[in-house]
Order: C-alpha cells, then sequence, then structure tokens
C-alpha cells in the first residue's frame, strides 16, 4: 500500500490548501460562484413594469433570507443569528430603494444594473476604509447585491443543486454554508479563509471535510468534475486516476472501519490498562459543535472559547445575550461540566480597532485586556454566574502573567455575586474559578499561583510560543515551534508537580493534547485531563486504553532528561513500537 | 434644525449592530436625520449608508435632525451615541 506522501509527491493534480476538517471524499465538484451574474445596461420601455419587478425581487430576497434566518436559528444561537438582521434591513432600507426606483424612472434601464450601481457605490466607500472589518462589510452587502439581481432575474440557484455534491467556492457566507448543509454536500472546498472561516468551523460542526485556503481551487477545478476531498493532509484531487481513487477508496473503507471500531468507545472511560483513568473532555467554539461533543462520549467541555462568538457577531454581546448562550450551553450539557473561558482577545485574536499593538502577542490581550474594560469583563463574569445555576460551570481566565491580575479578577468576581445576591439571582457560589498557564512567568509560579484558584489548564500553543520566542505562523521560524522541545517537557512538567503540591488539577487544552503521539507522554507526566477538539476524543480514549500509566510514567522521567527534541520524539516512537499502539495516521 | 456633536465611546466602534438600532430608532420620528463625517452626509434612516461609516472609538460626529419631532429624535438618538451603544 503506497503512502499518502507517495500519492501526493508526484501528483500534478492536486490543489493544496489548509486542512479545515477531516475526513475523505470522493464526489462530484459543484463550483459555487456567485459572480456569474451577467448585467447588461439594457434600456426598458415601462417603468412601472420594471419597478414592479423590482419590488417582486426584494419580496423574494427577504423570503429568502427570512428563511435562512430561520435555518440559523435553528443551528446557531439566536444571538448569532443576529447577523442576518442587517442584511434584512437593507431590503427595507427606504432611502436606498428609493433612490433606485427613481433612477429606473429616470434613466429608463434595467433594474438589475441600477441595483449593482448604486450598492456597489457604498461598497466602495467601505473598501476604501482602512479597517479590515469594513472589507467584510463590503462582502457581506455583496451577499445582499447578488441576492437581488439573481432575483431579478429570476434564478434560483437552491433548486438548482443536487444533493450530494462536493461545495467549491472562493468564499461561503454563513448564509451559503448553513443552506449547503441542508442540501447534503458532501464537503467543502474554498479560495479563501483559514481555521476560523465560518465553512471551516460549521463543517467540523456538522462532521463534513473542508480544505480552505486553497487559493485557486476555483480556477483548477471544473464544475461536474469528479474530485477527492483529503481534510486530514489538506489536499484536494482533480480528476483523479485509477491508481488515486483505489487508494482514496481503500482508505476511505479503513477510515469506516476505524470510526466503528472507535464508535464502541464512546460510553468507554479513557482509562489506561492499568486502571489510571483520564478525564477526556472537548474544546469547542461553536455551539453547533455540542452534538458532535455528546456523540464521542467527552466528559464535558474543557474550553470553551467566547471570543468565537465576537467573530461571528462582529461585536460584543451584552450581559443578557450571553446568559443566553451560556445557560443553554450549560443546560445542553448538563450534568457534564462546562469550562467557560473569558475572552481572550489581542494576539491573533479578534482585534480591537482602536490602536494598532506594533506587538500584539505581547501586548494587550487576554487577562490584560479584560481588566483595562472591567464593564466588559463583570458582564461576561454576570452572565456566567447566571448561568452557573445547575452547578455545572467552571470559568476560566486567559493569559495570567501576575499574582496581581488573578486578586483582581476574583475581587470582581466577588463583587459581581454580591451584586447578584442583592438583585436575588440565583448562581452557583462555588463556581470554581481557573486559570490558563500560557505565559512562561505563570509556569514559574505556578504553586503560588494555584494557591489562588481551584484549576489549572495548560494552554500549550501559547505557552510554547512564549517559551520558544517562535511565531508558529511564521514559515521561517516556525520549525522552532517544538511540542517535543526538553524545554516543553520540562515546563509542563514542573507546572503538574507545582499545581499538584496545592491539590489543584492540572488539565492541558492545546493542540498538543490531541497530537497523538503526546498522549502518552502527557499521561506520563501527570496530567489528570485532556481537553481536545470533539474530532480526535475517540482516538484519544483508544490510544489511552493502550498503554500502561506505569510505562508512560517512565517514558516521561526518561522523557525528562533528554536534551534535544529529536531524543524525545524517538523515544516516544519507541514508546508506540513497544506497545504495539498504531497511530490514526499509519492507520488510515 | 437641531445640531448635536457626538462621540464614540464604545470600544469597538460604530459596527453593524449599533448602526441597525440607529437606523430603527431614526425611523420612529417624522423628522429628517443626518450624520456627518469628514465632509460626508450620511441619511441616518439608510441603514446601508450608515454602514459605510467606519466610525472609532473616539471619533466625532455631527448629527442634524428637521423636523416637527426634531428634539425628541436629537434627544434619544444622541442618548444612544453617549451611552456608548449600551456596550460600556
Amino acid at each position: 500500500m503506497k503512502s499518502f506522501r507517495e500519492i501526493y509527491k508526484n501528483a500534478d493534480n492536486k490543489v493544496t490548501g489548509i486542512a479545515a476538517a477531516p475526513g475523505i471524499v470522493i464526489g462530484k465538484a459543484f463550483l459555487f460562484s456567485k459572480e456569474k451574474l451577467e448585467i447588461n445596461k439594457t434600456p426598458i420601455v415601462n417603468a412601472d413594469e420594471a419597478i414592479n419587478n423590482f419590488q417582486e425581487a426584494l419580496k423574494q430576497s427577504k423570503k429568502e433570507l427570512n428563511k435562512i434566518f430561520g435555518f440559523a436559528r435553528e443551528k446557531m444561537d439566536g444571538v448569532r443569528a443576529a447577523i442576518f438582521e442587517a442584511q434584512l434591513m437593507i431590503l427595507d432600507d427606504p432611502i436606498l430603494l428609493e433612490h433606485i426606483r427613481e433612477r429606473i424612472r429616470n434613466e429608463m434601464v434595467q433594474p438589475e444594473f441600477v441595483v449593482a450601481d448604486e450598492i456597489s457605490k457604498y461598497q466602495e466607500l467601505m473598501i476604501i476604509s482602512h479597517e479590515s472589518y469594513m472589507k467584510e462589510r463590503a462582502h457581506d452587502i455583496e451577499d445582499i447585491k447578488q441576492r437581488i439581481i439573481r432575483n431579478l432575474q429570476k434564478k434560483r440557484w437552491q433548486s438548482k443543486i443536487e444533493k450530494n455534491l462536493i461545495v467549491v467556492s472562493e468564499s461561503l457566507t454563513p448564509a451559503d454554508t448553513l443552506l449547503f448543509s441542508r442540501r447534503e454536500a458532501l464537503a467543502f472546498v474554498t479560495d479563501h479563509g483559514g481555521l476560523t472561516s465560518h465553512a471551516a468551523i460549521i463543517s467540523r460542526s456538522l462532521n463534513l471535510p473542508a480544505v480552505v485556503g486553497t487559493q485557486k481551487a476555483t480556477q483548477l477545478i471544473k464544475d461536474g468534475e469528479q474530485i477527492v476531498v483529503d481534510g486530514f493532509h489538506g489536499y484536494v484531487i482533480t480528476n483523479p486516476t485509477e491508481v488515486q481513487l483505489e487508494f482514496f477508496r481503500e482508505k476511505q473503507e479503513r477510515l469506516l472501519i476505524l470510526q466503528k471500531g472507535l464508535e464502541e468507545l464512546k460510553n468507554l472511560p479513557a482509562k489506561t490498562l492499568d486502571g489510571k483513568e483520564i478525564n477526556i473532555e472537548a474544546n469547542v467554539d461553536v455551539s453547533g459543535e455540542i452534538d458532535l461533543v455528546l456523540t464521542t462520549g467527552a466528559n464535558g467541555i474543557g474550553l470553551y472559547r467566547t471570543e468565537q462568538i465576537l467573530n461571528e457577531l462582529g461585536s460584543f454581546p451584552d450581559e443578557k445575550e450571553q446568559t443566553e448562550i451560556y445557560s443553554k450551553l450549560a443546560s445542553r450539557m448538563y450534568p457534564k461540566i462546562l469550562t467557560i473561558r473569558a475572552y481572550d482577545i489581542g494576539g491573533d485574536k479578534f482585534r480591537i480597532n482602536e490602536y494598532r499593538e506594533p506587538n500584539p502577542f505581547l501586548g494587550l490581550r487576554g487577562i490584560r485586556f479584560l481588566l483595562e474594560n472591567e464593564n466588559l469583563f463583570k458582564a461576561q463574569i454576570r452572565a456566567v454566574l447566571k448561568a452557573s445555576e445547575n452547578k455545572n460551570v467552571k470559568f476560566m481566565i486567559p493569559m495570567i502573567t501576575t499574582l496581581e491580575e488573578i486578586w483582581r479578577s476574583i475581587k470582581l468576581i466577588q463583587e459581581c455575586k454580591s451584586e447578584l445576591r442583592k438583585e436575588k439571582i440565583k448562581f452557583d457560589n462555588q463556581m470554581k474559578i481557573g486559570i490558563m498557564v500560557e505565559v512562561p512567568s505563570a509556569a514559574v509560579m505556578a504553586k503560588e499561583f494555584s494557591d489562588e484558584i481551584d484549576f489549572v489548564s495548560i494552554g500549550t500553543n501559547d505557552l510554547i510560543q512564549y517559551l520558544m520566542a517562535v511565531d508558529r505562523g511564521n514559515d521561517q521560524v516556525s520549525n522552532l515551534y517544538q511540542e517535543f522541545s526538553p524545554v516543553v517537557i520540562r515546563t509542563i512538567a514542573h507546572i503538574v508537580r507545582e499545581a499538584k503540591k496545592g491539590k489543584v488539577p492540572v488539565s492541558i487544552c492545546g493542540e498538543m493534547a490531541a497530537d497523538t503521539l503526546a498522549i502518552p507522554l502527557l499521561v506520563g507526566l501527570g496530567l489528570d485531563s485532556l481537553s481536545m477538539s470533539p474530532a480526535t476524543i475517540l482516538n484519544a480514549k483508544r490510544i489511552i486504553r493502550s498503554f500502561d500509566f506505569k510505562k508512560a510514567k517512565i517514558l516521561a522521567n526518561e522523557c525528562l532528561l533528554c536534551k534535544t527534541e529529536i531524543d524525545i520524539q524517538k523515544k516516544v516512537q519507541k514508546f508506540f513500537e513497544d506497545n504495539n499502539i498504531s497511530r490514526t495516521r499509519n492507520i488510515i | 434644525m437641531i445640531e448635536k456633536t457626538v462621540k464614540i465611546v464604545n470600544k469597538a466602534g460604530l459596527h453593524t449592530r449599533p448602526a441597525a438600532t440607529i437606523v430603527k430608532l431614526a425611523a420612529k420620528y417624522k423628522s429628517d436625520f443626518f450624520i456627518y463625517r469628514d465632509g460626508m452626509s450620511i441619511n441616518g434612516k439608510s441603514i446601508i449608508g450608515v454602514m459605510t461609516l467606519a466610525a472609532d472609538i473616539g471619533s466625532e460626529l455631527k448629527l442634524t435632525f428637521d423636523g416637527p419631532d426634531e428634539q425628541q429624535a436629537c434627544e434619544e438618538i444622541s442618548a444612544y451615541f453617549e451611552r456608548g451603544f449600551d456596550e460600556l
């Protein structure tokens, strides 16, 4: 059997992108392009009739958007679905609509020309702005413009879409992604977007493979041709050869067998052969992922990233909206635990447009931002407290660097509690408060910091970046981002040891927890729980269930003596061989 | 006609949600309502118009109200700006 590397190495029919959601799919490509609508400045003879057509198109567009709004409410939270509200309001904009009608009358040209011309003027105004969010806004408006024009031309793309296709598009709006998922799309491929684009997030939540950020998929892939989407490695194969097809079919079969085998693990605990149980939890971005979390048998949510709400809303939700989101999540998870992390804003995530920091990763992010914006922080704390009513909510604070930050946060939490008590609102007075250890200073001070709180969660992505002083997104230095560096392993060991002196449980919620190779080592280092993306949980259970904790401890101790990353990797690989544990990549 | 200068005080600025609220508030009144920024005038009753305004924290906007209920319109809308769009 060939390996993936061999298949991809010499393939001249591959399109490279970012692996955004796992899985392998072979199917027919549907090239979804919104730019195809042709607009002519054709003269008209009857203005009334043209205006009637325009009104009809508006009505139809409203009907469509309302329907999408409905799906959105079903799939997302009510609050998040509000993205579509502004779009709906544009269809009722008295100034815009009157102006369009006037121009149709005066210029006697087809309404679609006037609609395109008028709305484009506003888009240009948005695009010349330097703010990146204005460009996104222009993109949102493109959606509305195309919708009206399409309806003027009486085209309905929904009806043309067959079921079971692979959607290939430049980019996908939330509306598109939701609609396609209703048409049982098999997979998504896009030119633009990264791991946090809508297509990526929704694909993961629906368990559909996705490859995003390919730059040129829409140019290289032809409508209707057969393609293979490999969401594990981030490749699309166009017009596959017999050899390639055979390869991927066999991989699919193996994957199916693997998944069936994994499904049996759903209700089994993540227990080592000698009986040490590891708590496996899920990292969650959007509430749509909850179904997946529940089907993998995770013990709870170890990390709910609330800044994701901002990405979707484009703004800060108020206390009431947050309470709604958090309470709904908490009750769906009940009696399992929901760990809500306070907004981790800054760094590479959700920028506040007021001031461009020269060095955002070393700037106002996480708790630093929250303490500068106390009212915003307090609104979040109050909402989390309200959601804690059934005692299954924990609260976690990101980017803690000093003891003072912990004290100030706890003081604010106390303030919120006494406010709520006065207002006679119920909450869990014992709600557990934890910190993320993701900055070297917090790692060094792990003992003192954990004396103040109830639990510790290690965020490996940032911790490694800060320890190694490396931006993992920068190709020129990303080879220094070493999960198995002795620096990283020793630091994790130190955090676990120090936190355990105060009997504070330690978990890990960075991507390292999902690296199957790292699991025995992390367990051996004494971590009590691992939190990872829902799609990887069953596989992690499989691995944990195939070795002895005793042996993992020996492995960890040996690795703590190693001086280079290569030495550690070799030891870990040998551990897999010695204990006959197969890794996912080898299996499929 | 009433003129009033307001300042954006919330962190996120005049983003889509406050834009929608401003337009909804303005729709309740008969008076004309315009927003002036950098020499541009935007009809405050037009959502697509208000959405073209990239107004960050600290930026100042001039509002004008003209009509039978200009006083009430001015009070309600400028109060919404001053409250930082209820995001403070």
